[in-house]
């Protein structure tokens, strides 16, 4: 199953598929590790609601839910 | 002299491990001009002294911040003798993607694997051997903290220095080798230096590697078409990431053995999950801005007095009883400091007069009332401004800031800012000169444009004493409330102000805000201490520079008249004629009239050198044109100023208004200019102050004095407001040349 990093919930896991958006942002998040095949499993949401942060490479990652519309994630099956 | 450059993402312990090679040696030696800092120093240990260079940290090498264009150019066009490339090793899948980028130049290059004793802490294993076999450059291991292999790893590097290293790129292997390999003839025959590293940076479509190499770019276009994929077609940037990913992970399951973990918490993962709970993450990180600023400022510590009638009696005479009033209780540690200071810098200063009083009376004036008396009350505000300083680092060195962003950033968001901006502009509390320092972290111009603009607004220690003397002057019974209203008109203002400029001039999307959270660890005092001390430092030496420059001019143009006698009475002096002169631009601002509307004039004009002299200024003037004793005290001084002055209660508040949101100092002017340039964007500043402190004070006397205006002033303000949301929704133009010029500048900001 494919889904928006945006609209992963607490505790849920999956592998990046596709990284879209403009110029300077994908450019940044391929830089910071965001790439195709990476495992990403998300963390939190911020006391208001935004941003998030998400575990990816063995480090910690905030990002704003308008950057995280342009990463699908494929869902891993919990086992 | 063997020049080494250290380079490393952020927070790997770059600045660590260069203070544990340079020891106390080290210094910053950028202070105008230069945009980021980089940092030099020597390393004395080996047999030749070798020259170290602390670069920003960076991601990548592709010019997204400000740090990474400086770290990119320094690495490309300074040559150094050897890159040491420091790596955190307990990140190093992240980690190497830079190192990827590094190998690709001609450079020698030296692997560091920085914080290996927390690596085996958790009992992981990383072969050191087998990755230098792999990237084919020596790899050592060090613990900057503890300071454990930095001799080995200069003596590598010294080694490879000798060396030359042809150029390695793992875009090599692959898929994309051919196009690869095509790009790098073609530049070579151009005879680009380093045409590895700019042939895969311009098939990525790199934009500054583009705009460098316009003709090159042009040829390289066919090469990127013939080398498309299926999953990418010819998006040339995403595969380059992901190859480099992809041999990064492959290559590092061979390196790299991860002992067994249980599905278990990390300290840092439980400290975290309560800093930043959706209930407990905005009382806890406000409880602790209380904290820091009620022990940097408050003058009843923990309202001892206040609630429980704790006071210490006779610690307030240390000094000279009136020159610095306290309301009883117990100081906080801010406040005592400040008080030890000022006790000393009045001994000093009532040394310097008995010492000078002999001497012929130009030279113990130009002493005692002009640098000493400008110098010191500048320096009496250093023990708080430390202490903040001190306080903010400690969070940041823990990790708290970065969730602070975390936290804050949709608040902020709302602005045209980013929860990056929070730390600059609360530190602007304390001193705008650090706050617009602090702004470089904010990757985007307009972001840091908007944050440096705003900055001033958030009042810093000194323009506290403006609002409380004039306060205590004027609003006999209010003063707090107008000292808190100040504070709040700094911050409205500077909401409004960011709205307005991201509506109009600052138009254009938000910045992204993709941040690394750093994991929490205990502040190091040894790395605290030499921030600290660095600070210190550069507020001393502009004391002693700048501001005691403008002091003397001050000294000078208030004492003698055109013919350069010394004269009796100001009133003969340069000053009130200056003042007199330019008094009419002030008419609108209402503190201009009367007969001695100048001597406002001219305290307002001299708080754009530095805040403190306007309170310095009002007491000096006060004194001469009440004719009171050389001695009185500040607020007698200023009480019968305004008194004899005969101004009105709202030319009062746009006084006070106008010095808030004017020019703040020389000296953040000075940091101002050292970040933004000397373009537009440093005159836009200079505009933005001046226009809007004007203009703010201007409606505040007009609406004060006639309440009627304030008709006129909404209905204006809601018809600027209309038009601008009909130009931003396209709905009405700019004649064509206007929107042209409009397009232009935003075009400028946002490149």
């Amino acid at each position: 199953m494919e889904k928006v990093l945006k609209d992963l919930k607490p505790g849920e896991e999956g592998v990046v598929k596709r990284v879209g958006g403009d110029g300077a942002v994908r450019r940044r998040l391929f830089d910071m590790g965001v790439t195709p095949g990476a495992p990403v499993k998300m963390r939190k949401v911020a006391p208001l609601g935004d941003p998030m942060e998400v575990t990816l490479r063995g480090y910690e990652l905030t990002l704003r839910k308008n950057e995280a519309e342009n990463v699908l994630v494929e869902m891993q099956d919990k086992a | 002299m063997l020049k080494l450059a250290l380079a490393g993402n952020p927070n790997c312990g770059k600045t660590t491990l260069f203070n544990a090679l340079t020891g106390s040696t080290a210094y910053v030696g950028n202070w105008p001009g230069v945009t980021v800092e980089k940092r030099e120093g020597k390393y004395k240990k080996a047999g030749q002294p070798i020259n170290v260079v602390d670069l920003p940290g960076i991601y990548s090498l592709s010019p997204y911040s400000p740090e990474e264009v400086v770290s990119r150019n320094y690495l490309l066009d300074e040559k150094p003798d050897v890159i040491v490339n420091i790596l955190d090793a307990t990140n190093l899948e992240r980690n190497l993607y830079l190192t990827t980028q590094i190998l690709e130049t001609d450079r020698p290059v030296v692997i560091a694997l920085n914080m290996m004793d927390e690596v085996e802490r958790r009992g992981d294993k990383i072969d050191a051997a087998e990755l230098s076999r792999r990237l084919g450059v020596p790899v050592t291991e060090i613990s900057a903290l503890r300071g454990k292999g930095i001799h080995e790893l200069m003596k590598v590097a010294q080694e490879a220095a000798k060396k030359p290293r042809a150029a390695f790129s793992v875009l090599q292997e692959g898929e994309l080798a051919p196009a690869v390999e095509a790009a790098r003839k073609l530049l070579e025959t151009h005879g680009t230096d380093n045409p590895l590293f700019h042939a895969i940076k311009l098939l990525e479509g790199d934009e500054l590697e583009v705009k460098n190499h316009p003709d090159e770019a042009g040829e390289l276009e066919e090469i990127r078409k013939r080398c498309q994929n299926e999953t990418f077609g010819d998006d040339f940037e995403a595969l380059t990431a992901d190859a480099r990913y992809k041999y990064i992970t492959q290559n590092l399951a061979s390196v790299q053995h991860k002992a067994e973990r249980k599905e278990k918490l990390t300290r840092s993962d439980k400290i975290d999950k309560v800093l930043t709970s959706r209930i407990w993450g905005i009382p806890i990180f406000v409880a602790m801005m209380f904290l820091i600023f009620h022990l940097t400022f408050a003058e009843d510590f923990l309202y001892l007095n206040t609630f429980y009638g704790v006071s210490v009696q006779g610690w307030e005479t240390w000094w000279e009883p009136g020159s610095y009033m306290i309301d009883g209780g117990i100081p906080s540690p801010g406040v005592l400091l400040q008080s030890c200071l000022i006790w000393c810098t009045d001994s000093l200063s009532a040394l310097a007069a008995s010492g000078l009083a002999n001497a012929p009376a130009w030279v113990s004036s130009l002493i005692c009332d002009g640098v000493l008396a400008g110098v010191f009350s500048v320096l009496s505000f250093l023990p708080q401004i430390a202490l903040l300083f001190l306080f903010l680092s400690i969070l940041e060195d823990s990790g708290y800031m970065a969730r602070v962003a975390f936290i804050m950033d949709r608040i902020f968001r709302k602005f045209g800012l980013s929860g990056k901006s929070f730390l600059p502009l609360l530190m602007g509390f304390g001193c705008s000169v650090p706050a617009i320092m602090a702004s470089r972290t904010l990757e985007h111009d307009k972001e840091r444009q908007m944050t440096i603009y705003m900055t001033p607004w958030f009042s810093c220690t000194a323009k506290m004493p403006i609002y409380t003397a004039i306060a205590a002057a004027v609003f006999v019974g209010n003063d707090d409330l107008v000292v808190f209203g100040m504070y709040m008109l700094g911050m409205v203002c500077a909401i409004l102000g960011a709205l307005l400029l991201r509506n109009t001039v600052f138009r254009g999307q938000t910045a992204p805000f993709i941040m690394e959270l750093p994991a929490y660890h205990l502040p190091q005092a040894k790395s605290l201490f030499v921030h600290l001390w660095d600070k210190v430092k550069k507020y001393v030496v502009r004391a002693a520079t700048i501001i005691a420059a403008s002091t003397i001019v001050l000294w000078f143009v208030s004492n003698f008249d055109w013919s350069y006698h010394m004269v009796g009475s100001i009133e003969d002096s340069i000053i009130h004629d200056i003042g007199s002169l330019v008094a009419w631009i002030f008419y609108p601002l209402g503190f201009a009239h009367g007969a001695y509307g100048w001597v406002f004039v001219v305290a307002a004009i001299t708080g754009l050198i530095a805040k403190e002299e306007v309170v310095s200024t009002l007491t000096v003037l006060g004194i001469a044109v009440g004719k009171l004793a050389e001695d009185a005290a500040e607020a007698t001084a200023i009480e019968t100023l305004f008194t004899v002055s005969g101004i009105s209660s709202p030319a009062v508040i746009a006084f006070m208004a106008f010095n808030l949101l004017a020019i703040p100092c020389f000296a953040a002017v000075g940091a101002a200019r050292a970040e933004l340039g000397k373009g537009r964007g440093f005159k836009g500043a200079l505009l933005w102050w001046t226009a809007s402190a004007y203009v703010v004070s201007m409606l505040i006397y007009l609406i004060g004095s006639y309440w009627w205006t304030v008709f006129i002033f909404a209905a204006l303000a809601a018809a600027a407001t209309a038009l601008i949301v009909l130009w931003n929704k396209g709905k009405i133009k700019l004649p064509a040349r206007g929107k042209k010029a409009a397009q232009e500048g935003g075009d400028k900001k946002a490149s």
